[in-house]
Formats: C-alpha cells, structure tokens, sequence
C-alpha cells in the first residue's frame, strides 16, 4: 500500500501538480491497480531472463557520417518561446540574496 | 454505381482505373460523409482542400500513365501518427497545436502509393484507453450504437471504418488497440508482428510494444494496406530487414490442414457466452474449410494485464517526460520558473488517463520499487512469450480465440473503475507482450445486435497465414458485409 505521502512525492518526480482532490483519487486508484499486480509476486522467476525487446535485438550501428536533419529555424518555430537561436524559459539559476 | 463508399480497395482500383469515377469524386463523396456523420466525431481534423488537391494531383497522374497501387485511394490516419504540415495532437491538450515538420515513415509510404490522406482520427490521449473516452477532443461514438464506445485506443479509425468514412485506415496497437476497436465496430485490423512495420514518427507509448497497423472491411484491403506499410526502415532501428512475402496473391491458399490451437485459459468466466457461442460458430466453420483444431494451454495468461499495466506506464513515464512545455507542445503561462513551468505545462497538458500512467510508471521505476515490479514483469512476459513459442513448436499453426471479452459497453460504464478497463485488454494484451502479429475479424453480432470480433494469432513474422485465415473464414461467411445504418447516410 502506498501512502499519501508517497503519492506526493511521485508527483513531484514526474513532474506533475496534484490538488488534493486529484491526488487522493491517484492515491485510490493506485492502490487498487498496484495491489492488484501484486499476484505477480507468487511466479517463480528465479530461473528466468528479463525481456526488454522481444526479437532480443541489441545494438543496431550505422556508419556516423553527416546526413541532413531538421533546420534549426524549422525546430525553433515549434517551441513556445524563442529569442534569436535560443528556446526561451523563464528563471533557472537560483540568483539568492535579495533578488 | 452503388455507393463508392462501399466498395473495396480492390473495386475502387478497378472503377478508377476504369474512369467510372475520378479520385476527386471519390474524395469528395468521403468528404461529404464525413460531415454527415459528425456526432460519431471519428476525426479529430478534416484537411478538404489538402485532400482534393491530392485527387485532382492522382487524377492527372492517372492521365500521365502512372498505376501506382494506392493511386487516388483515400485513407485516414490515426492522430497519434505525424503528417507533415497537418496537426497531429495525439489526442491530448499538450499537443493540441503540434504540426510536425516531417511525416512518419507509414505516412510517407502510403502516399509513395498515391494514396490521399483525408484527415486524422480520433483516439484515446496517447493511445491509453480502451473505450476512447479519454480524448480531448470528446469521446468516439460507436456507429453501431452511438450511446456505446467503438472500443480504444483507434476508436476513430475503427469507427469510420465501420460507417464508411475512408475505405481504409492506420491505427496504432499497444495492448489491442487495433484488435479491440475492430472487434466492436465489425471490421478487420490486424497488429503486424513487432518490427515489421517502422514507428518511426509515430507518437511513442510503450516503445517495446507499439506497432502500426491497417484497419479496413475485409482481410483483402488490411492485406493490400499492410503490404505498403511492412519493410525496413533505416530511421527505426527495431524494425527487422526481413523480406516481406505477397500478402494478397497468397490469400487463396486455403486452411486445409491448417492446424488451430484453442486456448483454453481464453474461455473462462468473464466471456460473455453470446460471445464464446459465436467464437466457437467460427472455429466450427475454419473445421469444415479443412483446418483442425487442439486445444493449447497458455498458462501464464491470467498474469499479462498486470504484465502490461506495469511495463506500458513504465514505459509511458519515460516517453512523455519529453513534453516539458519548453521545446514543442503546450507550455503553462504565468510560471514563476522553470520546475513551475514543467509541472504547470504537464498537468494542465495531460488528461487524467495519461496522469495515472504516468504516476504508475515513476512508481514502478522508482528506486526500492524497480525489482519487485518492473524487473519481475519484465520475467514474467518472458515466460508469457515462451508459452506461445511452446504452442507454436509443438502443437499449432495459428492460435484462435475471442477479440475481447464483451461487446461493446456503454459509454461512462466504465470510467470510474480503471481496472476494470484494463481487464477489457486481457485477450489482446499477450500479443503484444510476444510481439506477435494478431488479427481481428468480424464473426457474428450479440442479441443486442453489436459486433463480435474472432482474434486470430500468428508466428513472428507469420501474417501471410493470418490473412490466409482469415480470407478463407470471411469468403464462406456474410459477418463483414453487414454495415451499421450510417453507413448508409
């Protein structure tokens, strides 16, 4: 069982604001969906190999040699905000003292 | 000339190539049908004056001698897949003002065919849903039924299909997203095997899981789309280099001594009997064509929706930390700096669904949780894969069970219980667990006259006797021919 706490604390890794309505209903419906994955942990899996890709492909290389891409002026009108060349965000550095 | 809107793409070759109708004429008949049929809200976006250039361009092709096998063909694109210049939204807010500077691979193919794209469908946000009640732009109706879903996540296409809005189209499957959607509107889709078709400028999901495939009336025309899709793709390096066979020209094959195997975890309480009845009708039906039957045993099934449901959002989480409000996509106003910025664009930009998911995929990830959850169900689909290879060496060609559970529900009856949606899943979710190519068809309809959809399984790589199968089981049958009565508008 998850906490509500817990769930505060996810949100926040995931990047994600909750109002206390919205996080007590995650907080239900998590319970409910985790507790129901718990019959997984009664498998035996001690022998068995995980599966991450199921032709069991590894590294697929190419030769690094240049190729067109996407124009910057053509990447840059997606983004929200732009100055010259740059994406604009707002404020990352902490300035500290008074500002 | 009966309605052009019926005909299939085989028909619709012959009539073009034939001057019965132009490829304007065509599109604007789609057109028109499309408006008609509004309250479906199978399109999320409808380029007109896009799509009639694209005919009039097929038109004068046509003229000049070209015959390309798609040539002035029509089709709709499921919005979770990018079109060059056209919005594609992947049914969420975040996106909702994206128009990508390419197109995906599939996109580009199609229309290296000549076919024309007539807009996007609609679809669960991010693909997430099995009902397509969890759009921004407003839930599917189910043209069988407007008070019921079309199934998700590729509830649009499925359901243009089934009114006749586009002769064919794309959908994504991640657990059963073609397969699902087809079984409830009474058409054929069919997921191909994983790596056969490139993702490529497709919106990521479940990356491990995800595959494109056609939606369409008949095996014929899924058979016809796939074999324009299937094929390396240098730009997505899980998609295999493996010849691609001719899907169409082997259709009369046949499925003598085509050995079926029935499943036996497959029927089990929580089938709706009307359902098993005419799953059964159907199996009895592939006997009398010359295949046989075993019954197979696929003993980790009952463990692979909560395989899935910790694998999928894993893998979700990772894929939409991309949407941060700063490069691309929706950014929140107002915010007082950049942590505030990320939380803000994402929780304003995200449905409900899409937050779940991405809440149980941080936690399956998160440190101290990672081997209980993720590691494990990573183990477990190994030895959900290996049941099928079991069957597949040892007993069967094919594997033959129901689509889904039920037919089609009502809409909102089951948004308040998440984990009864996924249980919807339970059928098609192992498929793409095994990365194995699986295909929906139509195989009767329940008292209450809803579609019921036949799930056929194949080997890796193994389509062509899928849509073999199938052929053979919808030539001696009349399921597929019966169409919703707006369809005919």
């Amino acid at each position: 069982m998850i906490s509500n706490e817990d769930v505060k604390k996810l949100a926040l890794l995931a990047r994600l604001n909750l109002s206390e309505p919205e996080a007590q209903r995650l907080h239900k419906d998590l319970n409910s969906i985790l507790g129901y994955m718990e019959r997984l942990q009664k498998v035996d899996v001690s022998k068995v190999d995980p599966m991450s890709h199921v032709h069991g492909a590894t590294n697929v290389f190419r030769e690094d040699e240049l190729k067109p891409s996407l124009p910057v002026e053509a990447a840059l009108e997606l983004a929200p905000d732009h100055s010259g060349r740059f994406i604009r965000v707002p404020i990352v550095i902490d300035q500290g003292g008074e500002n | 000339m009966s309605d052009l809107t019926h005909l299939s793409i085989s028909d619709l070759r012959t009539g073009l190539a034939g001057k019965k109708f132009s490829s304007r004429e065509l599109t604007q008949t789609y057109l028109d049908k499309i408006d008609k049929t509004k309250e479906l809200n199978a399109f999320i976006l409808v380029d007109r004056d896009k799509a009639l250039a694209a005919a009039d361009q097929a038109d004068k092709m046509r003229a000049a001698g070209s015959n390309l096998p798609l040539l002035g063909i029509p089709g709709a694109i499921k919005d979770m897949i990018l079109t060059k210049d056209v919005r594609t939204t992947a049914a969420s807010k975040i996106l909702q003002n994206f128009v990508p500077p390419y197109s995906a691979t599939v996109v580009n193919r199609l229309e290296a065919a000549g076919s024309i794209v007539l807009g996007k469908t609609n679809l669960d946000e991010f693909a997430m849903g099995s009902s397509n009640e969890n759009s921004a732009f407003g839930a599917v109706k189910n043209p069988w039924d407007i008070e019921r879903v079309p199934g998700g996540s590729s509830g649009g296409s499925a359901a243009a299909i089934a009114a006749c809005l586009a002769p064919y189209a794309l959908g994504t499957d991640t657990g059963g997203s073609i397969r699902q959607p087809a079984s409830f509107c009474n058409i054929v889709g069919i997921k191909p095997t994983y790596g056969r078709v490139s993702r490529y400028g497709v919106v990521a999901y479940a990356s491990s899981l995800d595959q494109v495939g056609p939606m369409a009336r008949t095996v014929q025309d899924c058979a016809e789309i796939c074999q324009v899709l299937s094929g390396h793709d240098e730009f997505d390096s899980t998609s295999v280099d493996k010849p691609v066979p001719q899907y169409v020209a082997g259709l009369k094959k046949g499925v003598k001594g085509l050995r079926l195997g029935i499943p036996k975890e497959y029927f089990i309480k929580g089938l709706d009997p009307e359902v098993e009845k005419a799953v059964r009708g159907a199996i009895k039906q592939l006997e009398s064509l010359g295949a046989t039957t075993v019954e197979i045993s696929l003993p980790h099934t009952e463990l692979a929706v909560a395989v899935y449901y910790i694998l999928a959002p894993a893998e979700a989480s990772s894929n939409l930390a991309r949407y941060d409000g700063v490069r691309y996509g929706y950014r929140a106003q107002g915010s007082k700096d950049l942590m505030d910025l990320y939380c803000r664009s994402r929780s304003e930009g995200f449905g409900q669904e899409v937050q779940r998911r991405i809440m149980i995929g941080t936690y399956v990830l998160s440190s101290g949780y990672f081997d209980a959850f993720y590691l494990k169900a990573q183990k477990v689909r190994t030895l959900i894969a290996q049941d099928f290879q079991k069957a597949f060496a040892e007993k069967c060609d094919v594997i033959v069970s129901p689509t889904a559970p039920t037919t089609a529900f009502r809409i909102a009856e089951k948004v308040t219980d998440p984990l009864a949606m996924y249980l919807n899943d339970i059928f098609t979710i192992p498929v793409n667990l095994a990365g194995l190519p699986g295909m929906s068809l139509p195989c009767g309809f329940d008292s209450k006259g809803l579609p019921i959809g036949l799930q056929l399984i194949g080997k890796p790589w193994d389509e062509e006797t899928l849509f073999n199968a199938g052929f053979a089981y919808e030539s001696g049958t009349e399921w597929h021919k019966r169409l919703p009565e707006m369809a005919k508008v």
